[in-house]
């Protein structure tokens, strides 16, 4: 791609391998060598199915992950709203050539994985908002007629994915488009109003809902309602918790998730598992190097001088913060199962490759900070 | 460089970071709320979640503990616990379930229903429990299945124990053993800690009385489960342990050979030594298959038994009440005796019947006996003679004798079966009838008919006592220490015919308790019951054993069931024409050698007729029998406190 060059743009392999964020890097290098730890011991000890795909699928993203992170700013930037638009006809392609498994229509079957687009939906919508808020000067921010468009953009993937039906999904991908509005500027009165909106048309919503969304939510307010249905899951996930204890059951010790009681232990659950071995001092450690990875895109965001990037990063961190935030707080028994992966850790080829698009980009931002967008 | 709105620029990105602080402060505040949820989760309440988590990985299996072994005076097993073989069916490991039952069922006798209960049974349980296919094998069929078990996917062959039971001949005193039901779980306190799913327990007789301490204590597996409940590996096993075995006083051999003598009788037999109360035989008939009820009883021989009208699964010898007829008569002359109401040698007229109180007595001899004293009243058993006597005894004191001789209490402490029967006296029936006594009702006592009702080991009990010269035994079935005492105050007044010591006191060193006030008149009513059994003109003379080792004295009875009608009298009708269920049971008690005594036995033929004709040669076969084996017994005896 012939860009007119800059002086910004001419960077040095030396200056762009030295502008790396390696704390960055290192960490979620880190995490993902815990990760296969922990695939591993949901395999029963043995590199098995789960484990080896996993052990490939990370190492071919983080790759991946390194690539994007020389690609320029610039095409990320150029390509935003292109990328948003990719992304929605895939989920329209879901709707109509989807694959269901357990009930809900979520994947796309591309040969060589099922792909999941509503998990790269996540980091589209992000773009797409990142670059819109760019580019509209500050005063139009909080005009009515600059409100449209975010609302569509946001509203109609959100729907899409609710629909597939994805709940979690659907959630996650809101929080990430509403915090780049918010980052840029948009006035707290219009969250609130359409916050009440989407109050009064709850009733609606739920009536939307299949019963098993609603037993869900239900069991969330009092797990011991069905121990053996619904509640099952959080009650045994706090039990698996609760009983590694101050420093874990040991590596492969796990007696929750090797006896079965543990459910979903591969993805929705694996910090569970983790939790259950290494006891409070190991999910002591998984938190500390989630902290690091947000604490090292916000700053990325804090130095990078385009308004696109700093928009990109913040959101990008605190929508990754929200996805860990809420993984956890649902296997901890704080909200209710609503089906949501940990990134990094958990099993799942998608939502490997969109954390890894997202992190990329972010160390796009950090490589090319001086680098203007436009 | 600057490009056109670039102040804007920089006050959106001032805004951009000034909301990015407040949010990073919201995610600061939701870590520290994680952090708390997790050392409220991991370490406030880490050891709740620890014992939820065990209770979720460990499950425990009770291991039945192996039954104590009861044995004989002998040490020969008459309940033991023996290997059993069965045959388990995993179907999870079979491949094709109707494949393996149509291969199953050319090898073993399986009927095509047990075939579909099986399959119903697996359909409800999950695929790695196992059914059993079969209870218990033989031999034979145990090792064709072995045979043939590389065919047999999902099929295996297990040893396992069970309560096994030689013979019949001990059935009523072992009782037996069944599957614990509802009833019982609530009803017997120790089971609750015990309660094994599938334990058989002791339902009747010994079994039952013993069952707390035979029946040992149960062992645990525990097992590492997963969610579904499949066993992933054994953690530990406690094996338990197995319960006491308990030693009897009972003698296997003449138990065997007791049981094939009253074969097809409704009969019972006691066996008691005269000394230390030691029951050698105690014997029911007809018996039951004691070992049909250890898996589960068939219909079809439950049925069997409870239609039977000899009613093979009562305990004749402990629970069948019966009047104790003419065998009373030793007691009631004893108490006469003892009460100075009547001296040996007084007489009285026998005429085949006396009128009293406006109503006829007769005598069993219609004729009459003639001039009768005691020792001619015993040995031909003559009624008017007892008439007399009971009348001017009266009833309260001869029940205050028959009482002290062990009648109407029970013999045997624990045993469910046992009954008491009744001693009757003037209070008794106030009480328990709510009416007087009548004076006719003494005469009818007076032989031992009315409302006199007692056990066949009371009888035994009574006649040991006389035989034994009057001295209270307490009888035993469970061998616990050496108890020879009165043996061992015999041998004393033997070997010291000039004992200074009075009788009494020597009789309280030797801690026993007499039941007489004067020994000479247990001796009298010894020597009428040998003229009795061993003079011409005696009730039990056609029987009697001649050998001197084997010469026994004893007491024919009967015990009426309908009273004869005048008509009946007249016409002199037999027993034996009378329908099986209106003849008299017929009674004997007797003590062996005479002698020396050593043994009391009783026999009870239900509906036998008369106790000389039926009763009393079973109790001469048992008694040879008996003495035969006496030696044998003495030196099992003596080395009791050895191994004790």
């Amino acid at each position: 791609m012939l860009q007119p060059r800059s002086i910004h743009s001419s960077l040095s392999l030396k200056d762009k391998l030295s502008s790396i964020d390696y704390i960055l890097v290192f960490s979620i290098f880190i995490l993902g060598l815990i990760s296969i730890m922990a695939m591993y011991s949901t395999d029963g000890g043995e590199f098995k199915y789960h484990t080896n795909s996993h052990i490939l699928r990370f190492f071919i993203f983080f790759g991946m992950f390194l690539i994007i992170s020389f690609v320029q700013i610039r095409f990320w930037h150029s390509t935003s709203f292109l990328m948003y638009i990719l992304f929605f006809l895939l989920l329209l392609g879901v709707k109509y050539f989807g694959l269901t498994s357990s009930g809900s229509k979520r994947w796309l079957d591309l040969y060589f994985m099922n792909l999941q687009p509503s998990e790269l939906m996540k980091i589209g919508l992000i773009l797409f908002l990142a670059k819109y808020y760019h580019r509209i000067s500050i005063e139009n921010i909080n005009q009515i007629r600059f409100l449209f468009l975010p609302i569509v953009v946001l509203i109609a993937p959100v729907i899409l994915v609710a629909t597939q039906p994805d709940l979690g999904t659907a959630l996650l991908i809101a929080a990430g488009g509403l915090t780049v509005a918010w980052l840029a500027g948009v006035k707290v009165k219009f969250f609130v109003f359409s916050g009440l909106s989407f109050l009064a048309l709850l009733p609606i919503a739920i009536s939307f809902l299949k019963p098993y969304q609603k037993s869900r939510i239900l069991t969330f307010l009092n797990p011991e309602r069905d121990p053996l249905g619904a509640g099952y899951q959080i009650i045994q996930s706090k039990i698996a918790i609760g009983s590694g204890g101050l420093f874990g059951k040991g590596f492969l010790q796990g007696s929750q998730s090797y006896l079965d009681y543990l459910p979903e232990k591969h993805t929705d659950f694996i910090f569970t598992l983790f939790s259950e071995e290494f006891g409070f001092f190991g999910s002591l450690l998984i938190l500390f190097l989630y902290a690091i990875i947000v604490w090292r895109i916000v700053k990325i965001g804090n130095i990078t001088r385009s308004n696109f990037g700093k928009l990109y990063c913040y959101s990008f961190a605190t929508a990754f913060f929200i996805y860990v935030v809420v993984n956890m707080m649902m296997v901890l028994g704080l909200l209710p199962i609503v089906g949501s992966p940990l990134p990094i850790m958990s099993y799942g080829g998608s939502s490997m490759m969109a954390i890894m698009l997202g992190l990329g980009i972010a160390m796009s931002c950090k490589i090319y900070k001086d680098t203007p967008v436009n | 460089m600057l490009s056109p709105g670039s102040g804007n620029t920089v006050i959106k990105s001032k805004l951009i970071n000034r909301r990015m602080f407040l949010l990073t402060a919201a995610k600061a505040v939701v870590m520290v709320g994680l952090v708390g949820r997790l050392i409220s989760l991991q370490i406030n309440q880490a050891t709740k979640y620890k014992s939820l988590s065990d209770k979720n990985r460990f499950r425990e299996w009770k291991l039945a503990p192996e039954r104590g072994a009861i044995k004989d005076f002998f040490d020969t097993k008459i309940a033991s616990t023996e290997p059993l073989y069965q045959l388990h069916l995993v179907p999870e490991n079979a491949k094709d379930l109707d494949n393996l039952f149509v291969r199953l069922k050319a090898i073993l006798k399986i009927t095509d229903r047990k075939v579909s209960y099986l399959k119903r049974v697996i359909k409800k349980q999950k695929p790695w429990e196992p059914v059993i296919v079969s209870e218990n094998l033989n031999w034979s069929e145990f090792s064709r299945i072995n045979l043939f078990l590389h065919e047999l996917e999902g099929v295996e062959p297990i040893v396992s124990v069970a309560r096994t039971y030689p013979d019949n001949s001990s059935a009523h005193i072992l009782g037996y053993v069944s599957q614990i039901s509802a009833k019982d779980l609530q009803t017997k306190e120790y089971l609750k800690e015990l309660a094994v799913p599938g334990m058989a327990i002791g339902k009747t007789g010994l079994e039952r009385k013993l069952d707390e301490q035979i029946i040992g204590k149960v062992g645990y597996q525990r097992y590492e489960v997963n969610a579904f409940g499949k066993r992933i590996r054994e953690i530990k096993i406690d094996e338990g342990q197995a319960g006491k075995s308990f030693k009897t006083t009972l003698d296997y051999e003449i138990q065997k050979y007791t049981n094939e003598l009253l074969k097809d009788k409704a009969a019972a037999v006691c066996v008691m030594d005269v000394y230390n109360g030691d029951i050698v035989s105690l014997v029911s008939s007809p018996t039951f298959e004691p070992n049909e009820f250890v898996h589960g009883l068939d219909k079809a021989y439950w049925n069997s038994l409870i239609k039977d009208e000899k009613k093979p699964l009562g305990n004749k010898a402990l629970s069948g009440l019966y009047p104790p007829g003419s065998t009373i008569k030793t007691l009631v002359a004893l108490s006469a005796l003892e009460n100075k109401i009547i001296r040996p040698l007084d007489t009285f007229t026998c005429k085949g019947k006396i009128e009293l109180y406006g109503e006829k007595f007769h005598c069993w001899e219609k004729d009459g006996h003639g001039i009768v004293n005691l020792r001619k009243g015993i040995q031909r058993s003559c009624d008017v003679y007892f008439y007399e006597v009971a009348r001017k005894l009266g009833v309260d004191k001869l029940s205050e004798t028959a009482k002290r001789f062990g009648l109407g209490k029970k013999v045997l402490s624990d045993f469910i079966e046992e009954r008491s029967g009744v001693v009757p006296n003037t209070k008794w029936k106030k009480k328990f009838i709510g009416q007087n006594w009548y004076l006719g009702e003494t005469l009818h006592s007076g032989i031992g008919q009315g409302y006199f009702q007692s056990t066949p080991l009371q009888l035994c009990l009574m006649t040991a006592q006389i035989a034994n010269g009057g001295f209270e035994i307490k009888p035993r079935i469970i061998v616990d220490e050496k108890n020879d005492n009165l043996r061992n105050y015999l041998k004393h007044k033997n070997e010291n015919p000039n004992e200074p010591l009075p009788t009494d006191l020597l009789i309280s060193n030797f801690n026993l308790k007499p039941l007489f006030k004067n020994q000479e008149h247990i001796n009298l009513i010894k020597d009428a019951m040998f003229s009795s059994s061993n003079e011409p003109g005696g009730t039990s003379y056609r029987h009697r054993l001649e050998n001197p080792k084997y010469t026994f004295a004893g007491k024919t009875g009967s015990s009426q069931i309908k009273r004869f009608t005048e008509a009946q009298r007249e016409a002199e009708v037999k027993q034996e024409s009378l329908p099986y269920k209106d003849r008299d049971h017929a009674l004997f008690v007797a003590f062996a050698p005479y002698k020396n005594p050593q043994y009391a036995i009783s026999v009870l033929v239900e509906h036998g007729g008369s106790g000389g004709k039926t009763a009393a040669p079973i109790a001469k076969k048992v008694i040879k029998k008996v003495l035969e084996r006496h030696e044998l017994r003495r030196s099992a005896n003596n080395k009791i406190g050895e191994s004790v």
